[in-house]
């Protein structure tokens, strides 16, 4: 390789500067779907990084006898199988979370930071900065999840995994839960919000 | 020159050869095994675990709709306490054989009435009331909705029921698996001079079309699924229709 990328870049770049969600805007169906209440948000995350590091090292790995005519096809083998071992694991020790993320864990395999990931370093790079590269934006995609399932839980249930944080006396000073905070649209305002927030802070995100 | 040599022939055997059709085949036959065996090796140490799990959840629902808790870890022992009796009736209100908790009351709801297995969970409280628990199953807006209702021993008033759904809408058709709204079942007959009639599910304010039907508050917002709640109680309690009125002319 030309340049040699440090470790610690390849693991926090995604948090922030390179985030797969809100600078490369990937991944954005699944942040729609399960961050209605914090608990799925977390444990999705937690599930995206796990197959995110552990495809990226299998890839990695084998990337060298892959024929590059089928290597998209070898891609969604190695995710859809991890994919389908994570969700038979959650369906065995977390049996509640899973049956709150039901189809979600599944669709997993088509959440396009996995493939964009293996495309884009996990087929060009050895396995330890692979690993690394999975777990950093793994922690990126979760990072936005857990703060859009926080404000949307917060403002729409009253609660923060499933424990009532606004008061009685709140409710009964007429305050009332935002509805429209539950329903997909909110995420995408939310995320649209800390894309806001983001770019505002980074200069030079900001397209001309 | 040796080295360019080795370097030709190493290009060859990277371009050439995973290129070829008969290195992709192979490739990807390999791949699959591979991929097949680990999924396998998975389901296969997984499956009692979830089972496990699928029944302790079902057990939950159950002793729900009897308004009983049980804290985490003791799901298995309360039902075992709790639920005395579970037999499969039909529907001319007789026993049949078969196992009331492995009956798929998903498929049962989808049969001829006249053919469904019924399965009744005969639930005896602390108190030493016995309640018969009966399992319903339909469609909300956007997936299966399912429940359990627990009827008092005189088979018309309902002590309490559990509904749950896949994918309602969250805070609207969802609002079914709330308290609030499962709650409003309590203390309504399914049978008033002999004869069956089940409890409607009407939209707030509004009076249902049949006077003489006792009726619940829908979920506002949520009229599908609501009425989903409504069509489900229809079609799996009146094949329970004989089962009931027997016990109410005991």
């Amino acid at each position: 390789m030309a340049e040699k990328i440090s470790s610690k870049s390849v693991l926090f770049n995604p948090l922030s500067k390179n985030n797969p969600v809100v600078v490369q805007v990937l991944g954005i169906c699944s942040v729609l779907a399960v961050t209605a209440k914090l608990e799925p948000a977390i444990v999705m995350g937690m599930s995206v990084i796990a197959v995110l590091a552990f495809s990226n090292v299998i890839i990695s790995l084998i990337r060298n006898t892959i024929p590059t005519s089928i290597r998209i096809i070898v891609q969604l083998v190695v995710v859809a199988g991890l994919v389908v071992i994570v969700d038979q694991l959650l369906k065995a020790y977390a049996y509640d979370v899973s049956k709150q993320l039901s189809v979600f864990i599944g669709l997993i395999i088509t959440n396009c930071i996995l493939m964009g990931r293996l495309e884009a370093f996990a087929m060009a790079n050895k396995p330890w900065p692979s690993f690394l590269d999975g777990i950093g934006n793994g922690l990126g995609y979760t990072i936005i999840l857990v703060i859009v399932g926080f404000f949307r839980e917060l403002l729409g249930s009253g609660t923060l995994l499933g424990y009532q944080v606004v008061p009685d006396s709140f409710y009964e000073a007429g305050y009332v839960n935002n509805g429209l905070m539950i329903l997909p649209p909110m995420a995408l305002i939310v995320v649209a919000c800390i894309i806001w927030v983001q770019r505002a802070r980074n200069k030079d995100l900001q397209e001309p | 020159m040796s080295t360019v040599a080795s370097t030709v022939s190493k290009l060859k055997w990277n371009k050439m050869n995973k290129q070829s059709n008969t290195y992709t085949i192979i490739y990807i036959v390999i791949l699959a095994a591979v991929v097949g065996a680990a999924l396998a090796f998975t389901s296969l140490s997984l499956r009692d675990k979830q089972q496990a799990n699928a029944d302790m959840d079902k057990m939950r629902q159950i002793l729900a709709s009897a308004r009983i808790v049980p804290a985490s870890g003791e799901i298995v022992s309360d039902f075992e306490k709790y639920i005395v009796g579970k037999t499969v009736v039909n529907t001319a209100g007789e026993a049949v054989d078969g196992d009331a908790f492995s009956v798929d009351v998903a498929a049962q709801s989808k049969l001829k009435a006249s053919e469904r297995k019924l399965p009744v969970f005969e639930c005896r409280l602390d108190d030493g009331s016995l309640k018969y628990i009966l399992p319903v199953y339909g469609a909300g807006l956007w997936g299966p909705i399912w429940g359990y209702v627990a009827v008092d021993a005189d088979g018309s008033t309902i002590y309490g029921a559990y509904f749950a759904h896949q994918g309602e809408t969250p805070g609207l058709g969802a609002e079914i698996e709330k308290p609030a709204f499962s709650d409003q079942f309590e203390g309504k007959h399914l049978v008033k001079g002999g004869e069956f009639i089940p409890v409607t599910v009407v939209k707030a304010g509004q009076k249902p079309e049949d006077a003489s039907a006792d009726y619940v508050d829908g979920v506002s917002g949520g009229t599908i699924t609501s009425k989903g709640v409504g069509s489900m109680l229809d079609n799996c309690l009146s094949p329970y229709r004989a089962f009931l009125v027997n016990l109410s002319n005991k």
